[in-house]
């Protein structure tokens, strides 16, 4: 299949609805046998960039490889090695969940006997045997979430994208689904995964790429964007606005994070010893009594939060 | 992952006609699921017929040739614009497909394009095919007669399931080029309902004012309505089987590549 260690390459890709620009020149790498988790606000260009890969939209500029197939020039090729689930889920409602693996699988040429086969092995997989045969109209949502990851999964294709597979489910179907997709790591797939789910990113994907406004904003493993962001933060809540304006003068200088409407003050802190031992020395100098304070690690949040809102809005 | 997975390996022709029977039989579990749909299905045409009968029988009658009931002349008109009215089913389920998230998921598979819209238009050949016998027997009970013998019989069949084929095609593009299910329903109304009316599917064309009648007599619809007619009455066919033919011959000429295109490109 040639491309050597890489499952899906994207270099430079563009792509414009009308005049609006929803991709401007995008690039990144998934190696084989990884999951890449596409992070970015509504409209960022995720699902776009998704469709193109898994050959429903056409690109305008750039190079799009899967497998190293050619997205445009070898749509049917890359049809047969890719497994789609998207936001909304595509299974056929009158039709049981046993109907739709078998349909599904037999359109991705299995013979029907294997068809057969592997929709009992994934009902079985996904906890759905006991519904098996039940129209999939009836099934709750997260049912449907699952037998809609499962049909992608009929003919076993080495890569599986996931647009958004968690969006709209309660917690508990949420880690479920998590479990799933860790399996499915565990059994050697590669995924590219996308979601507004900071957490999702953080718990599964072994690189992030964090995409806003059409552009790649940063990536490489959620440890290394934490590590971007740099220092640890020192959070103090004040209990009215006068020990809150006596700290603020008191701590002017430093990188402070101010929000009068919570009484918050966030101070940066690379050393937390000796650094936290300063501010307090400094507030107790002011007479500025703090009413609680607490040192927060930097999170995938504060690294989404901080680039995107450089950049401003994005569009769908 | 257990089992190692088997793959068909067929030429490309019989793999999109494993597509297509996987989409017939898709399509075809949706009409017999979708109860109501169903009861539609058979009650509606028989309620046509029994109502047309009634009301208008009596007064059409003398107009048409002697010894010739209402209910006879009547049947072939029936059938025809039950067939072309069923239409609609095809193009709201076309529609349907293509609102829904999962045309995303057949355009994601290997699959051929054409299946997706031949499951629709072949499984509506079957339910049309169903209604269209249910509406004879009905017919038989209050008392329709016919001298057609078992040839008549096979080619009125052959211009019907043509016709019913061709039609569905047409409604394909619709539901393919309708942003909406209502829309898909006005859009077929306006098409279907101007043509089944200003035909000779219920009454002669003789009485009609002349422009009406030189449409009505030069339309598709008038055209399978007296093809089939002339074989239940036992009268001279004329020029009418012919020009049923051609006439779906030419529609799904036209609306099988437009509809296979245009869905092709939608959402692109």
């Amino acid at each position: 299949m040639g491309a050597g260690k890489l499952a899906i390459e994207v270099e430079n890709l563009t792509k414009s609805y009308g005049k609006t620009e929803v991709l401007k020149g995008v690039s990144f790498k998934v190696e084989r046998g990884t999951m890449l988790a596409l992070l970015g606000p509504n409209g960022a260009g995720k699902t776009t960039t998704v469709r193109i890969l898994s050959t429903l939209l056409s690109r305008d500029g750039g190079k799009v490889t899967v497998e190293g197939f050619d997205t445009a020039k070898d749509a049917d090729k890359v049809r047969s090695v890719i497994g789609l689930t998207g936001q909304s889920a595509a299974v056929d409602e009158l039709l049981t969940g046993r109907e739709n693996l078998v349909m599904m699988g037999r359109l991705y040429r299995l013979t029907r006997q294997s068809a057969k086969k592997r929709a009992n092995e994934l009902l079985a997989d996904f906890d759905l045997l006991t519904s098996a045969d039940r129209p999939a109209k009836t099934y709750s949502g997260g049912m449907r979430r699952r037998l809609d990851l499962a049909v992608s999964l009929i003919a076993a294709p080495p890569i599986i994208f996931l647009d958004e597979p968690t969006t709209g489910l309660d917690p508990r179907s949420r880690i479920a689904m998590w479990e799933i997709i860790r399996k499915l790591m565990k059994g050697g797939t590669t995924i590219l995964l996308t979601t507004q789910y900071l957490e999702e990113a953080d718990q599964l994907a072994d690189n992030i790429v964090l995409i806003d406004g059409g552009k790649v904003a940063a990536e490489g493993t959620a440890k290394q964007l934490k590590n971007q962001m740099g220092s640890d933060r020192l959070e103090l809540v004040f209990s009215n606005k006068k020990p809150y304006r006596a700290a603020k003068n008191a701590l002017t200088g430093m990188q402070l994070n101010e929000n009068e409407a919570q009484l918050t003050l966030v101070v940066p802190v690379d050393n937390p010893n000796d650094d936290v031992r300063a501010v307090l020395e400094k507030l107790n100098a002011a007479k500025a009594s703090v009413d609680s304070l607490a040192l927060h690690k930097p999170t995938l949040d504060d690294v989404f939060l901080s680039i995107t809102s450089k950049q401003g809005k994005g569009v769908e | 992952m257990a089992t190692k997975l088997k793959f068909n390996s067929y030429p490309r022709v019989v793999q999109s006609l494993i597509d297509s029977a996987v989409m017939i039989k898709r399509s075809s579990t949706h009409i017999i699921r979708n109860t109501d749909q169903l009861l539609g299905t058979f009650f509606q045409p028989i309620m046509f017929l029994v109502l047309f009968a009634a009301v208008f029988g009596g007064a059409i009658e003398a107009s048409l040739p002697a010894g010739v009931s209402y209910l006879n002349f009547l049947m072939a008109g029936i059938i025809v614009q039950t067939v072309a009215f069923g239409s609609t089913t095809t193009a709201i389920a076309v529609c349907n497909d293509l609102q829904k998230g999962i045309i995303d998921r057949f355009r994601s598979l290997p699959m051929s394009n054409i299946a997706v819209l031949n499951g629709h238009v072949i499984s509506d050949l079957f339910r049309n095919s169903i209604s269209t016998v249910v509406m004879i027997l009905a017919g038989l009970v209050i008392g329709f007669r016919s001298s057609a013998n078992v040839v008549d019989w096979l080619m009125i069949a052959g211009i019907l399931l043509l016709f019913t084929f061709a039609i569905s095609w047409l409604a394909a593009v619709v539901g393919v080029v309708a942003k909406s299910v209502e829309s898909v329903q006005w859009l077929t109304f306006i098409i279907i309902f101007p043509l089944t009316f200003a035909s000779s599917a219920f009454v002669p064309t003789e009485g009609m004012t002349p422009v009406l009648k030189a449409f009505a007599e030069n339309q598709p619809i008038t055209h399978v309505v007296e093809a089939v007619r002339a074989l239940i009455l036992g009268t001279p066919i004329e020029n009418y089987g012919w020009l049923a033919v051609a006439w779906s011959l030419g529609i799904l000429a036209v609306a099988i590549p437009l509809a296979t295109y245009l869905y092709s490109r939608k959402s692109a």
